[in-house]
């Protein structure tokens, strides 16, 4: 397959018709068309489960439609490896990066590249592309000791350094702060300004808005609409997404109370893992009442800090977490639920739940101890439980005997919460409590968490998603390189001090790239 | 016309009862061309191997006897394998079961209490525990593989065995032959079926399928050891202690591969040779898994597993063949109850040839 040279302006970029593609138990896509001009900054919008990744991995080679014809610049084309798309000038920035993190950036690009590029000469290319597209990467430095923003810029000067003409970006900004968010819009941009077209995945309607020249929406598989974004509403974007009005919640008024249910006094640790992150003197207390909001960028030391909470990782100094005032550091997760501390953890399937096993023994899973007699499963109860949890918070599944693996993302967490909230903990912990949810259902986990605080329990949030913290957090605290800052009222901050309070890092190695980030950020 | 392997949306129910049922069914089918290889009448020779050595009360005693011991290890193992502990040492936990027990029984033979057997069967439980201990705790002290060390120990354990019954227990009466004196009575098993040697080890068996039913069915702590088995990660977050399984999975299974020891000790041998075993520790791991790792899926494999032995010492006898076509047909048949378990989570499909791709 070669490059076709002939690139007509009247001819689409890439033009999809009529693709369908079906999984055992569900149709991924069902006669998508797609058309992308050159030089367009294309979003594909739709709900998580909506089928804009196979679409993608259509697009690039990694999954072959059941049906449907695929023109490049005009001509059908059928593209059956990446490699194949890579030749056509197709290139896609991964969601999940890519990298080896023993390597260094130049490393890991001249592995990408076809051929044995001589690292020395290849360094000097990725000085040029980064210093051209203002995107800050030392060819030079190791892989694990990066930000995820700067992983994120090894990943698209790869991918610049084989000249596309088509660049696939599946949900990039998930994984930056509002000003790294910024610098790469800077990018994109310029890009297309030279004729490079842009697919940009998304579920995010402000940056949608900002960034796009074309929307094409999917839901369930099928187009529910192209539009220019710019001429629509969040709210008219959410109707096509999700095919009904974005449900709304109440608001509560905050509750003031002065009894701490959880309090973290002086928390450190050292990280066994080499790519893990080390908590440095975390303090924090969470009221009756109250919600309070850790926002961040992953990786910055969110799992470790949710292990000394939950108890999976316990601390010798029994006073560093306590639990309505009693010492609870040296106590493991069941102990700590007896004390009343529920925990949802951020991987559903595999943590929060055990994929194999039906819904009844998932309930068992945690709210063992009420289930539970003589050391032997009462099988009428649990049952009872798993129905009631299904019931109360409103979860599709095929009945108790479902596996958990056969749920949805948003059921699956709506059952989670569901059976946390029915043990009635005096302490709720989450962690990413919408992150592949759909609509629907994180407006409805958002209620629950907002009526569980309602009735007097303390509730800590961890989210990368910093709308989720603005609508339901008391206040906020950031987590930024293992370090947690002193929460703020939510009333008295906004979007920008906390974007730049998560690019805080007083690490020594991050300082200079991070000087070179809002140096380039405020030039854009 | 392409055959395509392909992934199910979910784990078929049926086919993981049909699983074991399609393996049993090629194993036999296998076994019916090695009869035809061999020049013999292929149907004649199975009935000759399977059938009738169940015909005789001595038949029906000698098949329990041989399953008593299979069925008492494997359910014994599968309460460690559903958590993910393999415990590949039940020959040696019952070889140092016998040792344990054999010291007792030779000790106190000529005393005639009747407490002795009692004493004997608690001391078979608790050396293959013991035996099982030292890969529990070198695993969860030092993270060493319980699978080599387990396996290792077996080595260890006849070594040790073949020691004591060449130096110490040897019978004086013996003349030099690496035996010990025979067991007094109060030592043995009484036996339960007139005409047979069936003894009253065989209610040990059924003791741990009834448990272990209960267990790995019905119990708190047979849920968590499951969840272990099938997500670490949610057994870490639910607080199920992870060190924890590992001991209850290899004490358990250890104590039983000793209790089988003793049975065989104590039942039909008498005796203590240097080779008390022919191989139950291993077989009784084809059994846990032909068996589903349930207790009633246990008990059927053990009757199937027992008749394998019987067949093939009919084998040996009638035919003349070599004693390892037992290890031939327990192996055949673990390696198709494998084979047969893809089918649980992919499924073959007839697909017409892809169309020659455009230019």
């Amino acid at each position: 397959m070669t490059r076709d040279g002939d690139e007509g302006p009247s001819a689409n970029r890439l033009e999809l018709a009529g693709i369908c593609k079906a999984y055992p138990g569900t149709i991924a896509n069902d006669r998508v068309d797609l058309k992308v001009r050159p030089g367009e900054i294309h979003a594909v919008l739709g709900e998580n489960g909506a089928g804009k990744s196979t679409l993608m991995k259509i697009i690039y080679g990694l999954v072959r439609p059941d049906a449907g014809e695929v023109a490049w610049n005009g001509t059908p084309v059928r593209i059956r490896s990446p490699r194949d798309a890579q030749a056509l000038g197709i290139g896609m920035v991964m969601q999940h990066f890519s990298l080896f993190e023993t390597l260094t950036a130049a490393q890991n690009i001249s592995l990408a590249l076809a051929g044995r590029p001589d690292i020395d000469s290849l360094s000097a290319q990725v000085a040029e592309v980064s210093a051209r597209y203002g995107l800050p990467v030392n060819p030079t430095r190791l892989v694990h000791t990066m930000s995820v923003g700067e992983r994120q810029r090894v990943e698209i000067v790869r991918c610049l350094l084989q000249s596309p003409r088509l660049i696939i970006m599946d949900e990039p900004t998930s994984v930056l702060s509002p000003p790294a968010v910024e610098q790469l819009f800077g990018t994109l941009r310029q890009l297309a300004a030279e004729g490079c077209s842009i697919l940009y995945i998304s579920h995010k309607l402000e940056e949608i808005r900002a960034l796009c020249d074309t929307a094409t929406v999917l839901r369930n598989g099928r187009v529910s609409g192209v539009c220019t974004p710019r001429d629509e509403t969040p709210a008219s974007l959410a109707r096509l997404m999700i095919g009904a009005e974005l449900p709304s919640f109440s608001r509560r008024v905050p509750a003031a109370s002065a009894r701490p249910l959880l309090s973290l006094e002086a928390i450190s640790t050292r990280s066994d893992d080499p790519f893990g992150v080390s908590l440095a003197d975390i303090d924090l207390t969470v009221h009756a009442g109250e919600i309070v909001g850790i926002a961040g960028v992953s990786g910055n030391g969110q799992k470790e800090l949710m292990e000394v909470v939950s108890g999976e990782r316990r601390l010798a100094a029994r006073q560093a977490v306590r639990i309505d005032g009693v010492a609870a550091a040296h106590l493991g997760p069941r102990e700590r639920r007896a004390m009343g501390l529920c925990f949802v953890p951020e991987e559903r399937l595999g943590r929060g739940a055990v994929p194999s096993l039906p819904l009844s023994e998932n309930a068992l899973l945690t709210a063992g101890s009420g289930l539970v007699r003589h050391g032997l499963v009462q099988l009428g109860k649990v049952e009872a439980f798993a129905r009631r949890c299904i019931a109360d918070y409103k979860v599709k599944c095929g009945g108790t005997g479902a596996p958990a693996s056969s749920l949805s993302g948003g059921n699956l967490q709506k059952f989670i919460v569901g059976r946390e909230l029915l043990q009635k903990p005096k302490v709720f912990v989450v962690a990413q409590p919408t992150w592949g949810v759909d609509v629907g259902s994180a407006v409805f986990i958002r209620q629950a968490m907002l009526d569980l605080a309602e009735s007097g329990a303390a509730v800590l949030v961890v989210s990368e998603e910093l709308s989720e913290l603005f609508e339901i957090a008391d206040r906020i605290a950031v987590i930024a390189g293992g370090r947690l800052s002193p929460p703020r009222p939510t009333g008295e901050t906004d979007a920008t001090e906390i974007g730049l309070a998560m690019t805080g890092r007083p690490t020594a190695t991050e300082t200079a790239v991070h000087a070179m980030e809002m140096r380039l950020a405020t030039r854009v | 016309m392409r055959l395509v392997f392909e992934r199910r949306a979910a784990p078929s129910r049926l086919m993981a009862w049909l699983s074991p049922v399609i393996a049993v069914g090629v194993t036999l089918v296998l076994m019916l061309a090695l009869f035809a290889l061999a020049g013999r009448d292929p149907l004649a020779s199975l009935q000759a191997f399977m059938l009738t050595p169940l015909e005789s009360t001595w038949g029906i005693g000698e098949w329990l006897l041989k399953s008593a011991p299979l069925i008492l290890i494997a359910v014994g193992l599968a309460v460690g394998f559903r958590a993910g502990v393999w415990n590949i040492g039940a020959e040696g936990q019952l070889i140092v079961g016998i040792i344990f027990g054999g010291a007792l029984a030779l000790k106190f033979s000529a005393s005639g209490s009747p407490l002795l057997l009692p004493a004997i069967i608690l001391a078979g439980a608790a050396g293959g525990a013991f035996w099982a201990a030292i890969p529990a705790l070198l695993r969860t002290r030092f993270n060493a593989n319980e699978i080599l060390v387990s396996l290792m120990l077996n080595y260890v354990a006849q070594l040790w065995l073949t020691y004591l019954v060449f130096g110490p227990w040897r019978d004086p009466a013996g003349f030099n032959a690496p035996q010990s004196e025979p067991l007094g009575q109060a030592a043995l098993f009484p036996v339960v079926l007139e005409g047979s040697r069936l003894n009253a080890s065989v209610f040990l068996a059924l003791a741990a399928l009834v448990l272990g039913w209960v267990f790995l069915n019905r119990s708190y702590a047979g849920f968590q050891l499951r969840v272990i088995g099938l997500a670490e990660g949610a057994a870490r977050y639910a607080g199920f202690s992870v060190n924890r399984a590992v001991w209850i999975s290899l004490l358990a299974s250890g104590a039983a591969a000793g209790l089988a020891g003793v049975g065989e000790m104590s039942g039909p041998i008498g005796q203590i040779f240097p080779t008390m075993s022919p191989g139950y520790g291993f077989a009784a791991i084809i059994v846990a898994f032909l068996g589903r790792l349930s207790a009633v899926g246990i008990a059927f494999a053990g009757l199937l597993m027992g008749l394998l032995f019987l067949s093939g010492d009919a084998a040996q006898l009638e035919f003349g063949w070599p004693a390892s076509i037992t290890a031939l047909f327990q192996g055949l048949m673990l390696f198709l109850v494998v084979a047969a378990d893809v089918f649980i989570t992919y499924r073959i499909r007839l697909l017409p040839r892809l169309p020659r791709s455009a230019p």
